[in-house]
């Protein structure tokens, strides 16, 4: 046993409102820059739809994630390393910049520089790659926002897999929700196996997966590695990067810029323990639908005396461990079941979950005469189809997905009895395998969802590892290459073209 | 002036080439890498590229062997000039065709296709047209070669280049008489020896292998460790 602490996340899907506030604020502090534009290290989806690149989920088309081989041996769905260094010279699986989308602005300054003329000035797209005029923006990270486009090219998605799809392409049938993405930092993460460079790594200390950008050669096997497709190349710099976890806010205590930000409060981050040496057999296990139990498996108690000795013995600081007792991801993860990895089938033991959103009861008119069962409707008449939850969170199985809807259905029928009608029911409770206690404990994080409750981030023990005198005078965060802003302009070694966005020139049919 | 472009050229190109890319890899290694701009246009680069990297890789390996093995190996295995010169001809024209095939497929992506043109830095096309010029001109030798097909004219290059090596002072004048498509080839070359470390070709010297022995997939970093 090899016990190692990571900070990871949980995303209660069921309070997401879409606002896209985490996909915002992150951007504003991580990719506004040249060759980034394009990239979002969190953004918001709708579902049913295929996606931003399009597609992502389906491996059968990026070959991203792991796959396992006859003989039981986990490997790179892009192939062996020598398939990937063989690649080098033309990655056959990498996505292109239109799968993802042509960045864009708009030329704002013709609104108020445009000359008197018929038509009412409008402000049109432009390419932010060539400075171009592009006619149709054809792609997003939201395209899909709200159901856009028709379902035909929307029910391409993967996670219609098994499921009679054609009746929610009616308006009465139809059913939505939101699914925020970001980096896994999973515990089996295939893009640090992808990586020839040997340029990412997981950190031991707190699991956060990390580029380094100065070892980074652009090799691009990553961004085919990562089956959720969240490493991005930067055209600019020619270096991949990705989500950092906001490490230099985890580290002094502070949740992530997406977590902070959030407004539905859905976001939780909390410590787990895990044992290092379990995490490629958990992650080889023959059954895809086994995976789920089997990452639930790495995970190991902190209540518990022997695992307590054991991680103060590999080094997690004491903290650490008082920090995973009170885990939100803990309780949510191991205790309520209610959060789920995101397709654990593509093997890398993610470390962002995901609560299943409940949904209205799919016929209104009959729900009177079905799918009541006693004081809580059936599960499976709920709008959104079981079986689509269960492919995008357990690899198709079912029953984890239905019992962690029946227990937040029964919290809700639980807190309505005890706050309307003043009786406890615990027969309620019991139903659905849990307690009043742990209902309310349930109620607390994920209804009242106090900021304390939702992070419980110890702070990093930089003190044992540095020496802060060595430190002083140095410069602050960086993007690489020292104390530089990562980014030369005209060296010797080759930098950046000058500022290519210039003012378009006004068409000339319509000065006149 | 032929002393100075084959006998004390070289030098300069070979120290540039290896103390500029030390000095590069050290002191700004954020510069180092491949500069692929496959995320901007799939199209045309995968054949281009692989044709290309094939090419010259496979000429590169062979001017390496054939140039700086020492002429009693090739004796000792029995290889006669001849042959050997034979076998330079054929695969490395064949490569070379490949190789320049690749690389005008690159150089048309890189001028017309307006994402990869707009990214596209001077030393980025630069580089790349001289490659081509480069190939051009070793295929073109070939048209000599075949007219000395003993191998003799092959012989004063191996000896150049071994005298290079062995700070031969008399190494220029070994290649005095040949053909000036050869010195032309030689001295471009040599250039793009001395360019390298300003352009993306260093990227070559990032080959991967440690790849192969990295044991298992996974990269771990502790800090715990690092003191």
């Amino acid at each position: 046993m090899k016990i190692r602490a990571q900070i990871g996340m949980v995303l209660n899907l069921d309070k997401c409102i879409g606002c896209h506030t985490c996909s915002v604020t992150c951007k504003n502090v991580w990719t506004s820059r040249d060759g980034v534009e394009y990239a979002w290290f969190n953004n918001v989806e709708t579902k049913p739809g295929i996606g931003y690149p399009k597609n992502w989920e389906s491996q059968q088309h990026w070959n991203g994630g792991w796959i396992r081989t006859r003989r039981g041996k986990l490997q790179p769905k892009q192939g062996a390393k020598w398939r990937i260094v063989a690649n080098l010279f033309g990655n056959p699986s990498m996505p292109e910049i239109g799968d993802y989308y042509e960045p864009f602005n708009f030329d704002y300054d013709h609104l108020k520089s445009a000359p008197e003329m018929e038509a009412y000035p409008t402000a049109r797209p432009r390419s932010i790659i060539t400075g171009e005029r592009m006619e149709k923006i054809e792609w997003g990270p939201n395209w899909e926002e709200i159901l856009g486009g028709e379902f035909s090219k929307r029910s391409k998605d993967y996670n219609f897999e098994g499921v009679q799809k054609e009746i929610y392409g009616e308006y009465e049938n139809t059913f939505m929700m939101y699914l925020p993405r970001l980096c896994e930092h999973c515990l089996n993460p295939t893009c640090v196996a992808s990586c020839p460079s040997g340029a990412i790594y997981k950190r031991e200390e707190d699991g956060v997966v990390l580029i380094d950008q100065e070892k980074c050669r652009g090799w691009r096997m990553c961004v085919s590695g990562c089956p959720y497709k969240k490493v991005y190349y930067n055209w600019n710099t020619g270096k991949s990067e990705k989500c950092t976890f906001c490490y230099p806010r985890i580290e002094s205590g502070m949740p992530t810029v997406c977590s902070e930000t959030c407004v539905g409060r859905i976001r939780y981050l909390g410590v787990m323990l895990y044992d290092a040496d379990k995490i490629s057999q958990a992650a080889s296990v023959d059954s895809e639908q086994e995976l789920y139990d089997a990452q639930l498996g790495v995970f190991l108690d902190p209540n518990d005396p022997e695992v307590r000795r054991q991680a103060l013995a590999d080094g997690v600081p004491e903290d650490w461990v008082n920090a995973a007792v009170n885990s939100p991801i803990w309780k949510m993860a191991m205790e309520w079941k209610v959060a789920f990895p995101l397709h654990p089938e593509y093997r890398t033991l993610p470390m962002v979950w995901y609560i299943p959103p409940l949904s209205p009861i799919q016929n209104a008119a009959e729900a009177g005469l079905i799918g009541h069962d006693g004081e809580m409707p059936d599960v499976k008449s709920l709008r959104i189809p079981l079986r689509y939850l269960a492919n995008m969170l357990t690899a198709g199985d079912e029953a984890p997905i239905a019992t962690a809807l029946e227990r937040m259905l029964a919290m809700r029928g639980y807190m309505r009895s005890q706050k309307v009608d003043g009786v406890i029911n615990n027969a309620i409770a019991e139903r659905v395998g849990l307690t009043g206690e742990m209902i309310e404990d349930m109620y607390q994080t994920m209804a009242i969802a106090n900021y304390e409750d939702r992070f419980v981030i110890p702070t990093t023990h930089r003190e044992d590892v540095e020496d802060a005198y060595e430190l002083r005078g140095g410069c602050g965060f960086t993007d690489g290459n020292g104390c530089s802003t990562g980014i030369s302009k005209g060296t010797l070694f080759g930098g950046n073209k000058a500022n290519k966005h210039k003012p378009l020139v006004m068409p000339s049919e319509v000065t006149s | 002036m032929h002393n100075f472009l084959f006998g004390i050229y070289p030098y300069i190109a070979l120290t540039v080439l290896l103390v500029a890319s030390v000095i590069r890899y050290e002191r700004d290694p954020f510069t180092w890498k491949s500069s692929s701009s496959q995320l901007l246009s799939r199209k045309q680069l995968i054949l281009g590229s692989v044709l290309f990297h094939v090419g010259v890789l496979t000429i590169f390996a062979g001017h390496f062997i054939g140039l700086l093995t020492p002429i009693e190996v090739w004796d000792t295995l029995g290889v006669t000039h001849g042959a050997k010169q034979t076998l330079a001809v054929v695969a490395g024209g064949i490569a070379g065709i490949m190789a320049l095939v690749g690389g005008g497929i690159l150089l048309h992506r890189r001028l017309t296709e307006p994402h990869v043109r707009a990214t596209t830095t001077f030393a980025d096309t630069g580089i790349l047209v001289l490659l081509l010029l480069q190939l051009m001109l070793g295929v073109s030798t070939i048209f000599v070669s075949i007219q000395h097909l003993d191998g003799g004219e092959m012989v004063k290059f191996m000896a150049w280049a071994q005298g290079i090596f062995t700070f031969d002072s008399n190494a220029a004048s070994y290649i005095k008489d040949v053909s000036i498509i050869f010195k032309l080839h030689l001295f471009l070359g040599l250039t793009i020896f001395l360019l390298f470390p300003f352009t993306r070709l260093v990227h070559m010297l990032s080959f991967p292998a440690r790849y192969f022995w990295r044991p298992g997939y996974q990269i771990v970093r502790s800090r715990r460790t690092q003191r």
